[in-house]
């Protein structure tokens, strides 16, 4: 029965007749031109790109999909691309499908570099931005709280992100090191509790 | 030729170390590119920030590809230069998840509600909490808010456009992109 699970998400099904990666890049090429903000942002559009406009998934196989690529590490939107890929098209559709999704982000911003590199002297641009990067900082304060609510913070863990955090901006720990003690930290104490 | 060896292998890492998605892909990215590798001051990382929130596409690609340019012609090189290193930035970002993934996904499904793998994710979650905090006090700086001693001025301004963007954004659900469109029209009005 798990094993049955297992082929539904990750067996890459047989190419339909007439099907190829073609229509697969076209579709992850418009979800990542499309979705401003990030990761998030596209699964909406993904979802109906995917399950209901070409039915390539199922909508559980579309959810397992979403959960796997969460846990997983890299960027969201290019793991979900990846793993629809794949699963529809074997390893060639996940290449292309993660390019489609890439690519009109680096075209975007290659744009963007080269045209600002010339122009952020500009006294408007700059005036501009200084009234820009304080908000900027403020909207990266702003998920933090929302992520201690999905983080499931109570009283006996919320030492860890304060801890995490005080490491990074005190003492200029890299946030590698933090990842991997909170992973290995997770492990170990799961075990001494269960031993 | 140093430089692209070094997009190439700071980027891989920030792509294999990332969990939680891109806000918590940033502080990697300002510990690698700015404390570590000097390659743009915390301004220039706040910039691409902004640019990045207004762009399409996830923001970890958009940053990848913006320092990868950057990078490489603050470092004195032409542009055509930057473009490959923005696109080798991008990739190096993308490759080793992908990669992962392939290998990984099964033995992931498998073990989806497994007590070993719920257990490092019990942690791993809160720590992604703190890492994202700790990118936004680095960029707590005179670099983006000006200073009390160099302008007052602009120091109150900074500060009073902080508060009213992370009200905004947390209690009203300000679209960030607006959110920026409207404290940029602040910056050229005021300033």
């Amino acid at each position: 029965m798990i094993q049955d699970d297992i082929d539904k998400v990750i067996t890459p099904l047989p190419h339909r007749e007439g099907e190829g990666v073609g229509p697969l890049f076209l579709t992850f090429l418009k979800v990542g031109a499309f979705t401003l903000g990030g990761g998030y942002a596209m699964v909406p559009i993904m979802e109906r790109e995917v399950v209901d406009k070409h039915g390539w998934l199922s909508r559980e196989d579309f959810m397992n999909i979403l959960a796997v690529s969460q846990a997983m590490p890299g960027l969201f939107a290019m793991n979900m691309a990846s793993h629809i890929g794949h699963k529809r098209f074997g390893v060639w559709g996940g290449i292309v499908g993660t390019m489609g999704v890439a690519l009109p982000s680096i075209v975007t911003i290659l744009l963007i570099a080269i045209f600002f590199q010339q122009f952020k002297d500009n006294i408007y641009v700059e005036k501009a931005f200084r009234g820009i990067r304080p908000a900027v900082v403020a909207l990266i304060a702003a998920p933090v709280f929302r992520m201690a609510k999905t983080a499931k913070l109570n009283l006996r863990n919320v030492w860890i992100p304060v801890v995490a955090c005080l490491l990074i901006w005190a003492l200029g720990i890299s946030p590698i090191w933090i990842i991997l003690a909170a992973g290995v930290g997770g492990y170990l104490y799961g075990k001494i509790t269960k031993s | 030729m140093m430089i692209f060896l070094q997009l190439f292998l700071t980027f891989s890492k920030i792509g294999i170390f990332n969990f939680g998605g891109g806000y918590a892909m940033l502080s990697l990215i300002q510990n690698e590119v700015v404390e570590k590798h000097h390659w743009l001051s915390n301004a220039e990382f706040t910039d691409i920030v902004a640019i990045s929130q207004g762009t399409p596409g996830p923001i970890g690609i958009n940053c990848a590809t913006y320092v990868g340019y950057t990078a490489v012609v603050n470092n004195g090189m032409p542009q055509w230069a930057g473009v490959i290193g923005a696109v080798l930035a991008s990739l190096s970002v993308i490759w080793l998840p992908f990669l992962l993934m392939l290998m990984v996904s099964r033995f992931l499904i498998k073990h989806h509600d497994s007590k070993p793998v719920n257990n490092v994710f019990s942690a791993l979650r809160p720590a992604i909490v703190g890492l994202i905090a700790a990118a936004c006090l680095l960029l707590m700086t005179s670099d983006n808010f000006s200073s009390p001693s160099e302008s007052p001025f602009a120091f109150t301004v900074s500060i009073l456009i902080f508060g009213f963007a992370f009200v905004g954004t947390r209690l009203y659900k300000v679209h960030p992109i607006l959110m920026i469109l409207l404290c940029g029209l602040a910056g050229l009005l005021i300033y």
